[in-house]
Parts: C-alpha cells; sequence; structure tokens
C-alpha cells in the first residue's frame, strides 16, 4: 500500500503532503525534511529509488521524480513494485500537465484543493485505483461541473427563498 | 481550464502564498504565518461568513498546517463544513477533516452521523467523499456504525463508487480483521463484477487475504489465471492502459498473487506456467511499465514451483536488465538476481561483472540492493571478501539504522562462515571499532568466549597463538581515539585474561594501559569496572607467579579514586583489589587461577558442605527442612482451614493464633545461599554480574541455544579458489560472439534476438583487473561468462517450441475461462478483432514521444512555426531571460526526468505524430510568458538564486 504521497520545491518547501495513515504534524514535518536532506543530496543520473527504512519505519521504499524545481516522492511497502510507482508519477504528473496546461509550480500552490482531488481519483485509502490520465481528467472534470452547479443552485434557493418569503 | 481552473481563489491567499514565498528566513516565514493564524481566528468566528469565504479560509487553514503549523482551532469549522449542501463546500470540509483528523480525534463523533448520512446520498460525489473519510476516520469502533451502508454500496450503480466501497471493506479489514470476517466472501463475490476496474480493486484486498491463509483460496487460481490472460491479451478496453501497457498495476497484483499460491504447489503451478511464459514474450521492454510486469514475472516465477524454461526467460530479462544503462533497471536486475539465485545459484556467475560494477556504483541505493545480494549469496569460499567489502562500506556511511544492520549482517556472515578464528577476531575488532554501539552485546560475549575457548580443536599452540595475536592487537588499537564501550569492555577482559600470558608483554605494560583506558574513559562505569577487574587479574598472576608486585603511580591514583567512588560497584571492586594484593601467594593461586575463565565450576546443588551446620542447629532445636512438595500441600490445606474459619468467625474474636510466615518465602533461602556462599573455586566469585560474564562461556549447555554461536567445524580454512584466468575469458568470449552472429539467422524469438542484438552491438568491455580478480573471489572463478549466450539461444528455441506446444491447451484453456469469466468481462472482451487493431498504434513509445519535446527551442520553432515569427522578440527575450544558467540545467533536469535511458539505445527515434499533436495542443510561448509575468508580478519566485522555480514542469 501507499503510505505517503508529498511534492516539494527544491528549496524543501512542501507543496503536497498526504499520508495515508494517519501523523501527527510534528511528525510529518520532520519526515518531510529528512526526505527532502536525503533527495538533495543525490546525484543526478542515479537511480530513483530509496531506501527510507530509516526514516519512515520498517518495510517502507521511497521513489521520487525530479520534474523542474519539484520532487514527487511516493513511499509505499513490499506490496507496491518500484518500476510502478515511478510509472505512478509519471501518470500524476501528466495529468497535472493536462489539467493546467503546462503545469508549473505556482498551479500546485494555488489550486492546492483540486491536486487533492486528482490524487484521490488515482490513490483511494493507499490503493492504486486509477491509472489512465485521461480517465482521471474526466472524473476531476465532471466534479468540478457538479460543484460548480450545486453552488448555483444552493445559491438560488436561499435569494428565492428570501424573495418569497417577502 | 486556466491555471486558475475555476476553483475560486482570493487576493488574499495569494498575497499569503506571495509573501511566504519571499520570506528570507525561517523566523520571517513562522511571523508571517502566525500573523495569518491571528487573522484567521479572528474571521473564522466570525458569525454569516458566506459560504465561499468559508470555504477559502479552511483551504488557507490546509496550508497553514502542511507548513507545519498548528491549525487546530479550525478543525471545528471543518467538521461544521461537512454538513452543508452545496457539494462544494461539502468536498472542501471533507478534504480538511481528513487531513486534520485522526480515527481516535475526539471530533471523530460529530462526522460519524454525518458520514452516515452521506453515504445514502443520491449524488455519488457525495458517497465518494463520504467513502474517502470513511478510510482515514473510522476506526474499529465506529466500524459498525457505518459498516451496513458500505455493504449497500457494493451492489451501487457506479463502479467508481464500488471500487471506493471495495477500498474502504479492505480498509476495515486492515484495522480490525474480526469487524469484517463474515462479510470477506464478499470480495470473491466482486471478483466477478462486470467492471474490470472493481475487479481489479478487488485484488489488493485478496492479495492480503492470500498472504495470510493462502490454502482457502486455491479454488481461485484458475479465475486468476484466465483473468491475467485476458488483460495480458488487450482485451479490455483502452481505458485501462497506462503507457500502452494493459492495465499495469492489475497484472502486477495478479502475479504477486499467484506468486503466493503456487508457492510450494506444483499443481498450481502448472496452470500458471502458459500465461507468464507469454507475458515474458510479449511484454513491451522498452518502458518502465512494461518492465515492472517483466520485473513481476520474475518474482513470480522464482516464488512458485520452478519450470527451467520459465526460468531461463527470467534469466534473460535479469540480463537485460543489469547490462541497462538505467539505474533503475539495474537495481531491479539485481534485486530479482537475489531472488532467482535461491533457486538455480548457477546464474549469478554469468553477471558477475555486471554485479561489481554495480557495487562499485556510485549510487548508494544500488550499492546497498547489491550488498543484499552479496549477503544472500556468501558462502565459505567468497566470505572474506564480502564481510571486507561490507565493512568498508560500513565505515564509508554515517545512516545510524542501515549501519546496524550491515554490521549484523558482517556479525552473522562472520559467524556462518569464518575460515579461521584469526579472521573472525580481526574482522570482529573491525566492526566494533566502528559500530561498537551498534552491535548487540551478545555478539561481545561470544568474542570473549571464543578468544577463551579457543577452536574446540585441542590445540594448546594454537590457542595461545590465538590470544597473543589478539592481545598485541587490542594494544595496538587501544592507541586509536574514541573506541566504542562494548568494545573496551572486550579489551579489558581479553587483557586481563592474556595479558601477560605468553610473557611477552610485562605486567607494567598492561596495568598502564588499562589504566589509561579507565582514565581516558572515565565516565564510561562499564569500561571502568572491567579495567579495574582486569587490573586485579593481572596482579593476582604476577603474586601466583612469585614475582614482585610494583603497583603503578597511576594505578594507585585510579585507586584511590576508586575507593572513594559514588558507585558502590566500582568501589567494591577496587577494595577487592586491595584486598587481593595483600594476600600470600597461594591464597591468591586459589582465588584467582591463571587461564581458568573456561574450567567447568562444580556446583554442589545438594549443598552437602552445610550438613554439620544444619547437624547442629537441629539439636538446638531448630525445625527441620520439608521439601516443597510436600510443604505446598500442607499450604493448601491451611489456606482451605483459614479460609472456613475466617467465614464463620468474621463477626467474633479470632482465637486461633497468628499465621505462620508463609513457608513459601522460607524455600527460598537455601537457593539464596547458593548464590552468597559459594566455596567452591570460582574464577571472580566476588560479583555477581562479572561472574556471570565469566562464567557464561564456561556453561556451553544452557547458553548454547540462545546464543550466537560461531560454527567452528567443517569450515574451509583457505581463501577463495584459485581457478580464476583472466586472460581465457576475454579471448573466449570475442570468438564466441561471432558464433552467435552466425546462429542468429535461425533465432526465431523476438526476446533472444533482441537480446543478442544487444550484444554484439554493445563492444565487449575491457574488463580491469582488479576487477576480474574481485568477481573471481567472489563467484569463484570467471572462466563460464561465455556460456550465456548459448544458454539464450537454446531458450529460444525452446520457448518457440514451447509457443507451438502451448496452442494445444490454449484453446480448451480458453473455454474454460471464457466460461468462467463471461459474467465478469465488459462485452468486448470477446471482441478479438480490435486488440490486433490497436496493437500497432500501442507500439509507440511515451518517452521516444516526449523525447521530442525535450529540446524545447527546436520544438517551438517548429511547432509554432507562424506565431513564432510573429512574436518572436517577445520568445527571444524570454529565452535570453532565462537562457542564461538555467535553461540548460532545466533541459536536462528534463532529459532525466521524462526520457527513458533504455530507450536512448534505441537508433532513430523520431518525432512521433502525437508529440506534434501534444505541443500544438500545448501552449505557446504567449501563454509561457503570460505565466513568466504573473510570477513575477507575484514575486513569489524570490530572488535571482533561483529564477527557474516556476518554470514549466514537462517542457
Amino acid at each position: 500500500m501507499i503510505k505517503a504521497v508529498m511534492v516539494m520545491n527544491t528549496q524543501g518547501k512542501s507543496r503536497l503532503a498526504k499520508f495515508y495513515e494517519y501523523l501527527s504534524v510534528e511528525k510529518q514535518q520532520e519526515l518531510i525534511r529528512g526526505f527532502f536532506q536525503v533527495l538533495c543530496s543525490r546525484a543526478e543520473n542515479v537511480s530513483n529509488f530509496i531506501d527510507a527504512e530509516s526514516i519512515f519505519g520498517l518495510d517502507s521504499r521511497l521513489v521520487y521524480k525530479h520534474f523542474a524545481t519539484l520532487y514527487f516522492v511516493f513511499v509505499f511497502d513490499s506490496s507496491e513494485n518500484e518500476l510502478a510507482v515511478l510509472d505512478l508519477i509519471q501518470v500524476f504528473v501528466e495529468t497535472l500537465d493536462k489539467c493546467f496546461q503546462n503545469v508549473c509550480e505556482l498551479d500546485i500552490v494555488f489550486n492546492y484543493s483540486k491536486i487533492h482531488t486528482i490524487l484521490d481519483e488515482m490513490v483511494f485509502g493507499g490503493q492504486v485505483v486509477e491509472t489512465s490520465s485521461s480517465e482521471i481528467m474526466k472524473a476531476v472534470e465532471e466534479i468540478s461541473k457538479l460543484e460548480a452547479a450545486s453552488n448555483a443552485i444552493s445559491l438560488i434557493p436561499k435569494s428565492a427563498s428570501g424573495w418569497r418569503s417577502r | 481550464m486556466g491555471s486558475q481552473g475555476g476553483f475560486y481563489q482570493s487576493k488574499e491567499f495569494l498575497d499569503l502564498v506571495k509573501s511566504i514565498g519571499e520570506a528570507r528566513s525561517k523566523a520571517e516565514e513562522d511571523r508571517i504565518v502566525l500573523n495569518e493564524i491571528e487573522t484567521l481566528k479572528r474571521r473564522i468566528s466570525e458569525p454569516d461568513i458566506p459560504k465561499r469565504k468559508m470555504k477559502e479560509y479552511i483551504i488557507r487553514l490546509v496550508y497553514i498546517e502542511m507548513l507545519g503549523h498548528d491549525a487546530s482551532f479550525g478543525y471545528i469549522h471543518a467538521v461544521k463544513m461537512t454538513h452543508d449542501d452545496s457539494l462544494l463546500v461539502k468536498r472542501t470540509g471533507y478534504l480538511a477533516v481528513t487531513l486534520f483528523l485522526n480515527e481516535d480525534h475526539d471530533l471523530i463523533i460529530l462526522i460519524v452521523n454525518t458520514i452516515q448520512k452521506d453515504l445514502k446520498s443520491d449524488n455519488y460525489l457525495v458517497v465518494c467523499a463520504a467513502l474517502n473519510a470513511v478510510c482515514k476516520l473510522i476506526n474499529e469502533e465506529t466500524i459498525p456504525a457505518v459498516l451496513p451502508q458500505v455493504m449497500e454500496l457494493l451492489a451501487h450503480p457506479k463502479e467508481a463508487v464500488r471500487k471506493k466501497a471495495i477500498m474502504a471493506l479492505h480498509r476495515f479489514y486492515q484495522k480490525s480483521p474480526s469487524s469484517v470476517s463474515h462479510l470477506v466472501s464478499n470480495f470473491r463475490k466482486r471478483l466477478c463484477d462486470n467492471d474490470p476496474g472493481v475487479m481489479g480493486a478487488t485484488l489488493c484486498p485478496l492479495f492480503e487475504l492470500i498472504a495470510r491463509d493462502v490454502n482457502s483460496y486455491k479454488d481461485l487460481v484458475i479465475s486468476f489465471v484466465s483473468i491475467l490472460k485476458q488483460v495480458a491479451e488487450r482485451r479490455l478496453s483502452k481505458a485501462y492502459d497506462c503507457h500502452q501497457m494493459p492495465a499495469p498495476f492489475i497484472q502486477i497484483k495478479l502475479l504477486k498473487i499467484l506468486a503466493l499460491l503456487g508457492s510450494g504447489d506444483k499443481q498450481a503451478s502448472e496452470n500458471m506456467y502458459t500465461v507468464v511464459g507469454d507475458i515474458f514474450r510479449k511484454c513491451d521492454s522498452s518502458s518502465n511499465i512494461g518492465n515492472a510486469v517483466l520485473y513481476e514475472c520474475i518474482c513470480c516465477v522464482s516464488s512458485i514451483y520452478p519450470n527451467p524454461k520459465l526460468l531461463e526467460s527470467a534469466a534473460d530479462v535479469i540480463s537485460r536488465f543489469l547490462k541497462s544503462d538505467s539505474h533503475n533497471l539495474k537495481y531491479m536486475g539485481i534485486d530479482a538476481l537475489g531472488r532467482l539465485i535461491k533457486i538455480s545459484p548457477e546464474i549469478a556467475e554469468q553477471h558477475q561483472l555486471a554485479v561489481i560494477d554495480c557495487l562499485e556504483d556510485p549510487d548508494d541505493t544500488l550499492k546497498r540492493k547489491t550488498f543484499e545480494l552479496l549477503y544472500k549469496m556468501t558462502k565459505s569460499t567468497n566470505v572474506e571478501v564480502i564481510v571486507d567489502r561490507m565493512i568498508d562500506y560500513m565505515i564509508s556511511i554515517s545512516d545510524n539504522h542501515y549501519k546496524t544492520e550491515i554490521a549484523s549482517r558482517c556479525v552473522e556472515l562472520a559467524e556462518q562462515f569464518a575460515p579461521s578464528n584469526q579472521w573472525f577476531i580481526q574482522t570482529m575488532n573491525r566492526v566494533f571499532e566502528h559500530a561498537g554501539d551498534l552491535v548487540n552485546i551478545k555478539v561481545a560475549h561470544s568474542l570473549m568466549r571464543l578468544i577463551a575457548e579457543g577452536f574446540g580443536e585441542d590445540d594448546d599452540n594454537a590457542d595461545s597463538k590465538l590470544r597473543s595475536s589478539a592481545v598485541e592487537s587490542y594494544l595496538r588499537i587501544l592507541g586509536e581515539p574514541k573506541l566504542p564501550s562494548v568494545f573496551l569492555q572486550v579489551i579489558c577482559w581479553v587483557l586481563g585474561e592474556y595479558g601477560t600470558a605468553d610473557g611477552m608483554f610485562s605486567a607494567s605494560d598492561i596495568t598502564g594501559k588499562l589504566c589509561d583506558v579507565a582514565e581516558a574513559y572515565s565516565n564510561d562505569e562499564t569500561v571502568k569496572a572491567y579495567a579495574t577487574t582486569a587490573l586485579m587479574k593481572i596482579y593476582a598472576f604476577e603474586i601466583a607467579a612469585r614475582r614482585k608486585v610494583d603497583m603503578l603511580p597511576e594505578c594507585q591514583s585510579l585507586m584511590e579514586e576508586l575507593l572513594a567512588s559514588h558507585s558502590t560497584d566500582l568501589q567494591q571492586r577496587a577494595y577487592e583489589l586491595q584486598a587481593v594484593i595483600g594476600l600470600d601467594a597461594h591464597a591468591v593461586e586459589c582465588i584467582m587461577p591463571s587461564d581458568a575463565s573456561c574450567e567447568d565450576i562444580e556446583v554442589d546443588r545438594d549443598l552437602s558442605f552445610l550438613n554439620d551446620y544444619i547437624q547442629e542447629a537441629i539439636e538446638k532445636g531448630a525445625q527441620p527442612y520439608i521439601p516443597e512438595s510436600e510443604r505446598s500441600g500442607m499450604l493448601n490445606i491451611s489456606n482451605f482451614r483459614n479460609q472456613d474459619h475466617h467465614e464463620a468467625s468474621s463477626h467474633g474474636l479470632r482465637f486461633e493464633a497468628y499465621e505462620l510466615p508463609k513457608p513459601a518465602v522460607q524455600s527460598r533461602i537455601p537457593q539464596a545461599l547458593i548464590a552468597s556462599t559459594e566455596i567452591v573455586p570460582v574464577p571472580e566469585p566476588m560479583y555477581p554480574r562479572e561472574s556471570y560474564q565469566t562464567t557464561m562461556p564456561s556453561i556451553p549447555s544452557d547458553a548454547g541455544s540462545a546464543e550466537l554461536k560461531l560454527r567452528l567445524e567443517g569450515v574451509q580454512k583457505k581463501w577463495g579458489r584459485p581457478t580464476y584466468t583472466p586472460a581465457t575469458s576475454t579471448s573466449n568470449s570475442t570468438s564466441q560472439k561471432t558464433v552467435n552472429g552466425t546462429s542468429q539467422g535461425d533465432g526465431a524469438s523476438t526476446v533472444s534476438s533482441m537480446c543478442e542484438t544487444y550484444d554484439s552491438r554493445k563492444p565487449q568491455v575491457e574488463v580491469s583487473h582488479e576487477k576480474q580478480k574481485l568477481a573471481a573471489s567472489l563467484f569463484g572463478g570467471s572462466s563460464k561468462t561465455e556460456k550465456r549466450p548459448a544458454t539464450g539461444h537454446k531458450a529460444a528455441k525452446a520457448s518457440s517450441h514451447m509457443v507451438e506446444k502451448s496452442h494445444v491447451p490454449k484453446s480448451s484453456m480458453e473455454v474454460a475461462s471464457d466460461k468462467a469469466t463471461s459474467a465478469q468481462q465488459p462485452p468486448d472482451l470477446l471482441d478479438l478483432g480490435e486488440p490486433t487493431a490497436t496493437s500497432t498504434a500501442l507500439q509507440l513509445d511515451p518517452f521516444k514521444q516526449l523525447e521530442g519535446l525535450l529540446d524545447t527551442t527546436e520544438v517551438a520553432s517548429a511547432v509554432n512555426g507562424a506565431p513564432a515569427a510573429s512574436i518572436s522578440p517577445d520568445i527571444m527575450a524570454l529565452y535570453v531571460d532565462t537562457a542564461a544558467g538555467i535553461h540548460n540545467k532545466n533541459d536536462a533536469d528534463l532529459l532525466s526526468g521524462l526520457s527513458n535511458p533504455s530507450v536512448t539505445n534505441m537508433p532513430g527515434t523520431t518525432a512521433m505524430p502525437q508529440v506534434t499533436q501534444s505541443s500544438s495542443k500545448r501552449p505557446n510561448p504567449k501563454d509561457s510568458l503570460e505565466k513568466d509575468a504573473l510570477v513575477r508580478q507575484m514575486g513569489v519566485n524570490p530572488s535571482s538564486q533561483n529564477p527557474n522555480l516556476f518554470k514549466d514542469l514537462l517542457g
């Protein structure tokens, strides 16, 4: 199962942090710092895998991918396959790219809740549920459509009821 | 949808992000965030906040908490938001609570009711949001509250909901297996869901269930095999593809499940051979995800009942992985090799040079994986080289967790395979010196024991040689600064026992060193205690040998200090030392016999030496001793009597005398006597702790089973094997290559021909002498390198045979499988026409396509030829702006990120149609410019130190 998904920039600021098992805020920060230290000490052209047992506890591996100014980090246990998770990161980034057209760090900062929506469509309760970026896009677009609609509806009745009662 | 994506943002949030981005120090950032927290605290509790505003506040809170600050004051508002009717607000609320709260938080009680209601909602998005919260926030106690609703959702018309309901049920199972144990059959049922996505989701819980109890799922083997077969044959709709692989995560899960089910079960394994072989043959090996599936196949093959053909295919894939330039593939290759050598140890030999390359690679992850492999393949012939390497690496790293692990592995290997005791002691010295505080104290005890007992062979001469070499090495090591405490304890003990035994070193040499130790590590009491006892032994041996004892001045001052020590232990040892020095030679010989740590101690369990004393006591009128067995019976009786009596007379006066003191206490006394009145000669009778350590080695029978033990018999004493012949191996392999070239014509299988062409294309790299030598000592000779291509070729033939043979059973299998799963799969499964049509299109490699994108300038100018002309000055300006330092670096980053190194080997990577398509959809300088301008204006990008902060992620 996937234990955590993190996105942090090359200066160590976290841009997204989702832990599938509860950890206190302090512990989360400690882990993010720990991972960042390991990540930035790694040379280029080395493997994308790191043994995370010393930071995250027994049976945990880490796969990361570096895009421009961001590190995408997935932590998981032995029931997942490293290469497959690496590909999952690729899918995640491709989806973000489709969603924001030329995604950049700024998009991730400002569309915090949308990034979570996308991630929730891919990974649910620590298990991978969807790997096709176009399917994810479809689901996310439907969600934002319905959200917008429900917002409109919920705003109208209020004013309408106010108007009727007059 | 633009970058704002229709999601509402306020100016304030943008300002917050901006100012945090501009912060020059952590302190400044903290100040800004604390300010923001104050603002939010004030605003959020105002009455009648519009929903939009509220939603934004909550998102800001989430953001603040992500930065590591406390946002708990807003949790209750997030909980309130989940009650809202508006989907947008409700989802935000759920998002916030899943991030904020844990399953044991006090506020959960307020959410459970909402979740219950939302799980029944008509709107599937509300249901999904609630399910998401269920996964994170429901604990063992609250499971029953939502379980009925979740069960109902298993039959929901929307497949997305069914999928998530399965996952929620899986989560319940993880949290509390007993609460859902009666519902486990639902996972089996859902395996037959119409929707392959739901079927795929059920594999996750099934995998876990099967891992716990393999036998009750053996009946599903046929179904799993047929599902895997259909997935691998691309019978699923293209929507399940991921980078041109059909449903790879489903394939991987299935292969993992099959590996569990087929482990040690020949019959079940036989059902799997065909499908796994098919995947080996057909799987696309140029993409990450394809290789992930191939790796999973290897794991499966190495776990199920072995099949020679599959093992050969697996070995081929491994060699492809190891020869790849990608570190990721090498890593997987090493891992796979470690699995396969358990079944066919000989395959490691083909890859020895690749393994050594990985061992010397600068990549730490790869190195560690390789050490893991070496650990698995250690034998008595190569233990010296491997342990030596491990220790070198252990010294070079600073990660304590891994250091401990590798140190314990070194100890384990050294104990199992030590070629000689000399080597063992040297190895242990190195381990102790560099990781002494991290190894188990038992290891130190077994080292002392080894030195004391010698080899188990009756060769006193060799024993004393070993001891004097140990003493010599320890005296040398003592010169080093900062030694670990455990190691010092061993050193002190050995110096005390054997320091003066061979007469090479005088008592004043040794005692001087021991005093130095006690002084240098003056705040380590254990070491000081060991040193004091060692001093006492040295002096005792001197006295026993009738030599004149001169206490060194530093030793005297040490004793004075210890006599007044706060530690009673140290004090006692110092007094004992003083007492021993005052005794005559004969007495000292009795209490401190030389080299007697291994002598068996005679314990008189009957305590017969007390007979006279007891007799005397009985004559004086003492009670005779009653054995425990009789005594306990009496105790019970008297207890009964007492109870009865209590009930009867609880209100009256008690006329009975007071109870006798509990005999149980009495029974302990004789046992205590054993410890306190030892009269038998014991080497160090003065103190329980010390005597435990010294006597322990002498009683091997009771400690032996639990103790880490050195294997002393049947161990080879020689170094490595002398079989290596460097010159012949290279010449042989080149000649073999030409043979390959000619024989390649009839190699039918694509897999093997591919790896053969790879071989011939890649020139045989000149291998350095040392490497070969290392290889020889690790693998016992590199003379067999040329074996591989030959077997590869054989595999090709064999596998093509298998194709023909497998046609016959295939048809019958297919009937069975179709029958079994006709209900499970969507109609297009039976449509055989589609896959063939798509397969050609699917050959496109995503990475190849993306490669075209890497050179930004080229693509931009090629695709946007026309617009480029009109706004070219702007573009140029943009590039000039960034090109200087960043651009190159950035391109390099992207290159490493996007291009799969294995692809770069492929000749003729042309830009695929999809490239142009995606890049024409892709925007264009204008967009980028706007974005860039926004970034600049926002100033989120703080300074010149990192101007590429917001460079687009993908091209």
